[in-house]
């Protein structure tokens, strides 16, 4: 019964996403006003059956319910409840009912609160939005009914992949989720404001809260999954250019370059096409991406349910969607007129470059991406890793993070050098200081040498912009600007030092002895075996200790999952303010010995720890956005208060 | 209207072309082993199950052409191969096991269901042997010639119209 509500609700939502779209359409050609009211109340109706369907899902998963083919295949009684309920999601139907789902609740939204555009523009939108929600609604209800039964219930589920078994990765997929369907309303707006040709600061301003937000969500999801793969994979890497990791980047770089031009657009009327182009270009690289991961015609570590049949669908949305808003694109940029003009040497002059730079590195990653892809149709076998994206993407990367450190100091419009003259001095000296340092301590390769001077200058120019001002009255929208750049240094200084001084140590040691890499000394005390729930262990006992301070107990595991059958390794971390030691235990090697790998990485927890200062700014300036504008509204509405008193 | 405005769509458009014409291709997913036109690996492995043999690799060097069949009583396909490595066996050919990360009573209970058509069955706990020959998943199936060479190799289980092929492949190793 729950499995039919839920299969009931769907078809509703996609039915009111049928009527959102033909009303909107309508409304915008003259005389259909009669049909524009119905495009909001379809709006609401739809977000609420949408995600009273999504519920029925994680019901069904909360109780095990084996007769639904998907909980059967994805899920298992002797499952944790929070690892259940994670299933619902952690699947291909699932995961795309969740996205539809918070996708129809973010339409329903705009179509509550945002009055701020004229009123065609937003009905085109919503249109929009409906279009991009009908797609979906076909490829679920089509191929990928999560609601399926089975002829004959299941006795036991066959469980979820033990590698995803993880609380970080329950949460990580719809993080990313979210951040595509921000994307996906940035996309909405911009073809909504093609279509009317309203391309306004207004039209920046509403679109802003919804890319930051997606930017935000983009930005946590790619940092815990770096994590995770650091910690889970064990192989003590934080980035593989893999794929899937790959299809998560593209869109933030594509978000980020977005944020900055609808920046431009809101303060400055300048970049209207460019910015309708990145809005474009940023919710497709979120399909493209989707496309490459859930068709498997690239390989990948992830494991997704890769399904060709899937693949020709989500193909022919991405052909009508991204096809379609490029040739809108295409017929009505030139009649978008032009903005307000600036001098090269000004604050929208270096957004320009940045926004230059991020697209070329994304040019970079899709091209790395798909390159193995263009090869094949010709017979040839590659695969691209770090050997081209590292140096190709660095030499476009390092301008775009020196114009980084100087752009905030640069006035709107037009502005001179000589201006700003002793920051640069003081921004240079410092990168030119810490290079010298860097040098100091002894040989290394160019990228990480100019990754930590770079660092460190960016970390310092990124606060320069509050100076001489009083912190109390900076907006909320600048201290996020300064947190995330400050964020983006400190991260930056992780990557860079995780490459720069990372020792690697692989011993075969007996009970009793120590290995040493680095400052620690790690003496294997035992090893015994041990069990979870679905799983048993070997675990290693270590006694690590730093530059002979008092031990820490560490125990790494090698586990071994029976539902599935699976082999996963556990690493130990040993965290310090100043670096990870990261340990890993093998297989016996014969003669009473075990195989050890260790790390020492220091600073590698920089990476994280700048990736969530990068999300708080975005945050930061999220919640000054929304607040300035609720502030407005209150004021419009009191002056309208006023004037019908007046009238009265 | 300037011609530029449409560069996006015709990349676009290139993209769709490549990625239309992959999704048509069939996806070959197999990773052939660089080991085959090599000798065997030295192994020596216990009895995957009481009553059996253990596999070693003396045992392929006495001039004698052999399958190697890579299978585990987990495996579902290996069940659905049963079938052809009888009539394998009952066209004459030698066939030689090596279970997977198995328990005897599990691959004593396979053999009850689905029949025995192996002459001897190793047990290869932790894979080592199975990477060492350059197999990545079970089941895998490779034509062993007299010296201990390995000749071809047969990835994923057998079906009807695989069992011919491994059959002329086995007279070739023994030529």
């Amino acid at each position: 019964m729950i499995a039919e509500l839920g299969l009931a609700a769907l078809w509703l939502a996609a039915a009111l996403a049928a009527l959102q779209l033909y009303a909107g359409t309508m409304a915008l050609r003259p005389g259909g006003e009669g049909v524009a009211a119905l495009v909001r109340p379809a709006a609401v109706v739809q977000g609420i059956a949408c995600a009273f369907a999504f519920l029925m899902l994680l019901w069904l998963f909360a109780i095990t319910d084996l007769s639904v083919k998907l909980v059967a295949a994805n899920s298992h009684s002797a499952k944790p409840m929070i690892f259940k309920l994670a299933g619902a999601w952690g699947n291909h139907e699932g995961s795309m009912l969740l996205w539809v789902a918070v996708m129809a609740l973010s339409g329903a939204l705009i179509a509550l609160v945002e009055r701020r555009l004229p009123e065609k523009t937003m009905l085109a939108t919503l249109a929009a939005q409906a279009f991009v929600g009908l797609g979906f609604y076909a490829f679920l209800i089509a191929s990928s009914n999560p609601f399926e039964r089975l002829p004959q219930p299941a006795v036991e589920g066959l469980g979820l992949n033990p590698l995803l078994q993880d609380i970080g990765l329950a949460f990580h997929p719809p993080t990313l989720y979210f951040g595509y369907v921000g994307l996906s309303v940035a996309f909405s707006f911009a073809v909504g404001a093609l279509l009317t040709r309203q391309v306004t600061p207004e039209f920046a301003r509403v679109m802003r809260p919804w890319v930051l937000g997606a930017w935000v969500f983009l930005t946590l999801g790619i940092t815990a999954g770096s994590y995770w793969a650091y910690y889970e994979l064990g192989w003590g890497g934080w980035w593989f250019w893999d794929p899937v990791e790959n299809a998560s980047l593209m869109p933030w770089l594509a978000a980020t370059a977005l944020l900055h031009s609808a920046s431009v657009l809101a303060a400055r009327d300048a970049l209207r096409a460019w910015t309708i182009m990145l809005g474009v270009v940023a919710f497709s690289m979120s399909m493209v991406g989707t496309f490459l991961v859930r068709s498997g015609i690239l390989t990948s570590v992830h494991a997704f349910a890769v399904d060709p049949e899937r693949g020709s669908f989500i193909l022919v949305l991405l052909t009508l969607y991204i096809g379609g808003a490029l040739a809108l694109f295409a017929l009505r940029a030139g009649t978008v007129s032009e903005g307000q003009r600036f001098a090269v040497t000004s604050r929208e002059g270096a957004l320009v470059f940045n926004n230059v730079m991020l697209s070329a590195i994304l040019g970079i990653v899709l091209l790395g991406t798909l390159y193995p892809l263009l090869t094949e149709a010709f017979g040839v076998r590659v695969s691209v890793g770090p050997p081209y994206f590292n140096p190709v993407g660095a030499i476009f990367a390092i301008p775009m993070l020196l114009v980084m450190a100087v752009g905030p100091l640069l006035r709107w419009r037009r502005d001179s050098i000589g201006r700003i003259q002793r920051p640069l001095i003081l921004i240079g000296a410092i990168i030119l200081a810490a290079l010298v340092a860097v040098l100091a301590l002894g040989e290394m390769s160019v990228l990480p040498l100019l990754g930590l001077a770079i660092a460190v200058g960016l970390a310092v120019a990124s606060f320069l912009p509050l100076r001489g001002r009083r912190l109390t009255r900076v907006p909320l929208a600048v201290w996020g600007m300064v947190l995330a750049h400050f964020g983006l240094a400190v991260a930056l200084f992780g990557m860079a030092s995780e490459s720069a001084f990372s020792k690697e140590r692989l011993a075969a040691v007996a009970i009793g002895e120590t290995a040493q890499v680095g400052p620690w000394e790690v003496t294997l005390s035992e090893v015994l075996p041990a069990a979870g729930p679905n799983w048993t262990a070997i675990e290693g006992h270590l006694l690590a200790s730093y530059a002979d301070g008092n031990p820490i107990e560490l125990d790494p595991q090698s586990r071994s999952f029976w539902a599935p059958l699976q082999e996963t390794t556990e690493s130990a971390l040993a965290t310090r303010w100043n670096g990870q030691l990261y340990a890993v235990v093998g297989s016996e090697a014969g003669a009473g010995r075990w195989q050890l790998r260790l790390w020492w990485k220091p600073f590698v927890t920089f990476i994280w720890y700048g990736g969530m200062l990068v999300a708080l700014g975005g945050a930061l300036a999220l919640i000054g956005r929304v607040i300035d504008d609720l502030r407005r509204r209150a004021v419009l509405a009191r002056i309208a208060r006023r004037r019908s008193e007046e009238a009265v | 209207m300037r011609w530029w405005w449409w560069i996006p769509l015709m990349l676009f458009a290139g993209f769709l072309g490549v990625a239309a014409y992959q999704l048509t291709q069939p996806k070959d997913d197999f990773v052939p082993s660089a080991m085959v036109g090599k000798p065997l690996p030295a192994f020596e492995l216990p009895a995957a199950a009481d009553g059996m043999s253990g596999v070693s690799t003396a045992d392929f060097q006495d001039g004698k052409p052999r399958l190697l069949n890579i299978w585990a009583s987990w495996c579902l396909p290996c069940i659905a191969e049963a079938p052809q490595l009888e009539q394998l066996k009952q066209d004459g050919a030698e066939i030689v096991g090596i279970a997977i990360r198995d328990r005897p009573e599990d691959v004593a209970a396979f053999l009850a269901r689905h029949g025995n058509p192996y002459t001897r069955i190793g047990a290869d706990d932790l894979s080592q042997v199975q990477l060492a020959i350059g197999s990545s998943g079970v089941p895998e199936t490779f034509v062993i010639d007299g010296k201990g060479v390995i000749r071809y190799q047969h990835i994923g289980d057998i079906r009807a119209e695989h069992v011919p092929i491994l059959l002329e492949k086995l007279r070739e190793a023994g030529e």
